[in-house]
């Protein structure tokens, strides 16, 4: 509860629309924008402007944005204010927030924006009445609600590691605060022995997260192939609309189009790789770059490719795409256009066959589709975490126990152990319920004999 | 017969010296009134100052200006440096001390001191005029009239001794207890409640048997509490080390059912950490034996403390079972083990000035706010006599913050939490504790102690030397760089990696295993330029270079908190106004009367959605 930290939110509804807008307020909104921001710097635009650019995680692409700036105190919350516009995938969205999060920002609670409103004098009491008491109603309980919110029995086991995180804490201050009397020492095999256990369980919880979110929001797959092989084409053809704008020339699919729909009950997000453009003459190799950032976001890849194409540049493709990692589905298109002697020298390469434009093979495609992926076994039983906050309580966690175990296997004092392994307690008791001192020390106390 | 005093400070165990040495030397004439001029600054339990935590605190009081760094160095049989195998937040200083000398110390330090009288008496009663103290009476019927008065009482308010089932009252071994205040405090509208401590036997050194125990000498180099150049003791004394068995604990038991303890009779909560030895042997009946630390009680005399074995079971149990320790076989006792009750005032109500919230220039300080310790004692009445002082001549008060000292810490603690059992410090009781360190205590709080006229400028400008010297000494690590070939069988032998081209020494003492002492082995540049700086600038120094990036973290942390820490509550604000909050957390909050937005976070009951309504209310 300070307000010398940023926050993060979703300030548009959730749920796809045309755009969204994230906004973060709060001293290091504008350099924590900035760190991921590619266009102008953000850090000498004056306030109340406006900002094209991209937002980039590492090489990646996330999207294309315009960016709002409020320099304090001109701003909702009298803080420093930006507001990202993005497009209104819940995909982007996630992706979008996760980054920041991951770059010093705090997923902001309830009401906060507002109550930072007030706090800075930019509101009355009678509003900030209000907020007061949706924080409160919020709060109240919210660790019960967390913990019922991970479900398959992973809040007991979550539980039972704590308290044994708790008894290893109790035993480091042990060694500190008593080290002159007759008392065990914390076995440090053991303690990283369950600092493993501990990790494996928060890593199962934080997939979980990304899981739910694939169910929630979709699986992103990615349409990738020379221009003019047919990609828009075929992405209709699945859609079974006309969707994107489809022309002879090569490029100009002009909107990134993300569509969804299911198979096999099962949501899937179209991603469409011809991207924004900023001018109509951009080269070709942009293009390609641009296709092999979106590519890495994707669970899965549609390779397009027709008959026009020569077979040692398919192949290349085809093991450049291998290097990804990422399930893909080779596809050959135009299949009515094929030459005997291509369609036995591609055979080797295991192709499915189609014409997007005559909309055939599109049925066995969507069969292959399904199986590549591998979620029909996915129930949404096996999500156990679904809220942003938890996440980022989780992955604090695990970096604090991180470096814990490097701790351990370097000659750091217990101090430093101990400083970390509360900072571990801290994070995870926002999911699990905080811990005092005094909760160490009655644990010390009742397990222990000390004192003179 | 007595003027007007500024001060009267009644008591003059740890917490009444502090206090009245702090208040004089602050400029008020101060009356120390206490039951036997003969037991002034007595350590009651076991002859030793410091250790864990304790020792900061120590630390702490002589970087602000108090005497208790100085009487223990000029005390001291045995000095040690606790944890130095971990870090140095956890490095603890530790006496054993002549108890004789120690008590005699205090006595003529304040006895030094301008504006200090005395008188032997107990205090009955207090004169209060409205909602103000105004002086005291005392068992003689003497009325005496003072601005402020510090009540640091110790264990002797209706003090009941318990030895196995026979009981008197008495406010330490051979010594009345105190009848009358608590009664009146009560009626004045405070709370009370009843605690208990217990001390081990006292036997006759020449009746034991050290071959049959481990030695324990203090460190070789010796060391010191006080930041001032006090002399110290060329000797040091021996400890020694033995075990209870089972033939121990079950004599021991044989007399459970004479214990005051298991009987009921005695009601008051003692402290955990600091069982009596059939305590533990009821609670923890799997450990075999216990360790019993034997040590001396001064230079001279043959008394020994039995540390480890305090315990209220009848005598002839005690010495029963005293006979069965490996080297206590031919024991004589010079004084039995005994248990203690007391009165005390849960500390909730006092500000963190340590004044009363109900009583307007009445101060709490000690085992009276529930705390044990001498250290914890002697650092309160510190901050109580400074903070009467400050409070009649209306001047500013000190409030020790918990960022900056355990002092801080221990203070808000008592207020804002109160204690159940007698309250001892522990360093995890300190969020901060990696900058509460024994090294830079006066780093941290000479200016404090300056800026209180208690500290001289030239201490203060020792203190500014300390921290440009490091500065300049870290400045040149990171500045100089140190061949491989120089420095690769040194890292050899210290068993961490060789160099491949030259680096900056910095780097290489940032390495856990390389100490500057080390370095300087292998470099002769090193050696000459530390030549003009004292041992306790280079640790300094060190330190700064070692774990200067736990140190910003944790500065981060303070950072974070400081706005909470710093958002100011009207101590009269009415929280039944606010709706939003817990029926629980009205309650407390209205008790406690928090400063700070921080200090009421700390309020047990009190939820981070109400600090958030708080947050919301106060910032108008």
């Amino acid at each position: 509860m300070t307000t010398t930290d940023t926050i993060i939110a979703l300030a548009t509804p959730s749920g796809s629309g045309a755009i969204a807008v994230i906004r973060l307020s709060g001293p290091d909104a504008i350099s924590i924008t900035n760190q991921v921001f590619k266009g102008k710097d953000l850090a000498k635009q004056p306030s109340h402007t406006i900002h094209f650019g991209t937002i980039r995680d590492g090489e990646t692409i996330l999207d294309e944005v315009l960016v709002s700036l409020f320099v304090a105190p001109n701003s909702y919350t009298k803080e420093n204010v930006v507001e990202i516009s993005t497009h209104g995938s819940k995909y982007i969205i996630e992706s979008i927030i996760r980054l920041m999060l991951k770059h010093g920002a705090r997923a902001a609670k309830a009401g906060e924006f507002t109550l930072r409103a007030f706090l800075n004098g930019g509101m009355d009491l009678s509003q900030a009445e209000a907020v007061a008491d949706l924080i409160a109603s919020n709060s109240a309980a919210s660790h019960q609600v967390a913990l019922q919110q991970m479900r398959g029995g992973f809040s007991n086991e979550l539980q039972n590691l704590r308290e044994q995180l708790i008894n290893f804490a109790s035993l480091i201050e042990l060694e500190l605060d008593f080290s002159e009397e007759d008392v065990e020492f914390a076995n440090r095999e053991q303690l990283k022995h369950l600092i493993l256990q501990i990790n494996k369980v928060l890593s199962k919880l934080i997939k979980s997260f990304e899981q739910g979110n694939v169910m929630k929001n979709g699986v992103p797959v990615v349409i990738a192939g020379k221009p003019n092989v047919g990609k828009s084409t075929l992405l209709n053809a699945l859609l079974n609309e006309d969707r994107a704008i489809v022309s002879e020339i090569a490029g100009t699919t002009r909107d990134t189009i993300e569509d969804e729909m299911t198979i096999g009950g099962i949501l899937f997000r179209f991603i469409d790789t011809a991207g924004i453009r900023e001018t109509e003459d951009i080269i070709e190799a942009k293009g390609v770059e641009r296709t092999l950032a979106k590519m890495k976001q994707a669970k899965l890849i549609i390779y397009l490719v027709d008959p026009t194409q020569a077979l040692q540049e398919i192949e290349t493709q085809i093991s450049e795409l291998q290097h990804l990692e990422i399930p893909s589905v080779f596809v050959v298109n135009k299949s009515d256009l094929l030459s005997p002697q291509q369609t036995s020298e591609l055979s080797l390469l295991d192709p499915n066959y189609i014409s997007a434009k005559h909309k055939e093979g599109i049925e066995e495609l969507k069969e292959e589709i399904l199986q590549k992926v591998n979620l029909h076994n996915i129930s949404t039983d096996d999500v156990l975490v679904t809220n942003v906050r938890h996440v980022e309580a989780l992955q604090r966690t695990q970096d604090s126990l991180e470096r814990v175990l490097f701790g351990i296997d370097n000659p750091v004092t217990s101090d430093f152990l101990a400083m970390d392994i509360k900072q571990a307690l801290y994070y995870l008791g926002e999911i699990t319920g905080t811990v005092t001192t005094d909760d160490l020390l009655d644990n010390i106390f009742s397990k222990f004999c000390i004192g003179k | 017969m007595f003027k007007k005093y500024d001060i009267i400070v009644v008591g003059a165990g740890h917490a009444g010296c502090e206090a009245a040495a702090a208040a004089a030397n602050l400029g008020s004439s101060v009356l120390l009134i206490t039951m036997n001029m003969a037991t002034i600054a007595q350590m009651s339990c076991n002859p030793a100052m410091g250790g864990v935590a304790k020792g900061q605190i120590v630390r702490e009081i002589d970087a602000m200006g108090g005497y208790s760094g100085i009487v223990t160095d000029k005390s001291m049989i045995q000095f040690r440096m606790l944890n130095l195998s971990k870090g140095p937040a956890m490095w603890s200083p530790r006496a054993q001390n002549d108890r004789m000398k120690f008590a005699e110390e205090w006595r003529l330090m304040l006895e030094r001191t301008p504006n200090v009288d005395f008188w032997q008496d107990t205090v009955k009663s207090l004169v209060v005029k409205g909602d103000r103290v105004a002086g005291v009476i005392t068992s003689l019927g003497i009325e005496i009239v003072a601005e402020a008065v510090v009540l640091t009482n110790g264990t002797f308010l209706n003090g009941l001794i318990h030895i196995g089932e026979k009981r008197f009252g008495g406010g330490r071994t051979a010594e009345k207890s105190a009848t009358g205040l608590t009664e009146q405090l009560v009626e004045l509208g405070f709370e009370s409640g009843r605690m208990k401590t217990g001390t081990p036997p006292r036997v006759d050194g020449r009746s034991l048997d050290y071959s049959k125990m481990e030695e324990q000498w203090g460190d070789p180099q010796g060391g010191r509490f006080s930041y001032t150049n006090i002399e110290l003791p060329t000797e040091e004394r021996c400890c020694w080390i033995t075990y209870t068995n089972s033939e121990v604990h079950d004599t021991l038991k044989e007399g459970f059912e004479k214990s005051p303890m298991f009987t009921g009779r005695i009601k008051g909560l003692g402290p955990r950490y600091c069982p009596s030895i059939e305590d533990k042997i009821n609670r923890f009946a799997e450990r075999e034996r216990h360790q019993i630390f034997v040590e001396p009680e001064g230079w001279n005399t043959v008394e020994i403390y039995v540390n480890g074995f305090s315990t209220s079971l009848p005598e002839d149990v005690q010495y029963k079972a005293l006979k069965l320790i490996p080297g206590f076989e031919g024991v004589k006792m010079f004084r039995p083990g005994y248990a203690i009750e007391y009165d005390f005032f849960p500390p909730t109500q006092l500000d963190l000035t340590l004044e009363t919230k109900l009583i307007n220039n009445l101060f709490f300080a000690g085992q009276i706010n529930g705390t044990t310790g001498y250290e914890e004692a002697a650092s309160q009445g510190f901050i109580a006599g400074i903070n009467a002082h400050q409070k009649i001549n209306d001047e500013h008060e000190l409030i020790m913050k918990r960022s900056e000292s355990y002092i801080g810490v221990l203070i808000d603690d008592l207020v804002t939490k109160g204690t159940e059992e007698p309250y001892r410090m522990f360093t995890s009781r300190a969020e901060h504790r990696l900058l509460l360190r024994q090294d830079n205590a006066d780093i941290r709080l000479s200016p404090i102690g300056h800026k209180l006229g208690l500290i001289s400028d030239e201490r203060l400008d020792v203190v500014n030397k300390k921290i440009s010297n490091s500065d300049d000494i870290v400045r040149f690590l990171k500045n100089t760089s140190i061949d491989a070939g120089e420095v690769n069988s040194l890292l050899e032998e210290l068993k961490t990696s060789r160099l491949t081209q030259s680096v900056k020494m910095f780097q290489l003492v940032s390495r856990p295993q390389v100490g500057l002492e080390d370095l300087k082995k292998a470099s002769k540049a090193l050696t000459d330029y530390l030549n003009k700086y004292n041992q306790d600038t280079i640790q300094q120094a060190e330190i700064k270079v070692k774990y200067e990036s736990y140190f910003e973290k944790e500065l981060e942390i303070v950072g974070k908190m400081k706005k909470m820490e710093d958002q100011e509550i009207n101590p009269e604000f009415n929280y039944n106004h606010l709706v939003s909050l817990s029926k629980e957390a009205r309650e407390k909050l209205m008790k406690i009367k928090p400063r700070t937005l921080g200090q009421a976070s700390r309020i047990s009951g009190v939820s981070p959605s109400d600090i958030s309504v708080l947050m919301v209310h106060m910032s108008r």
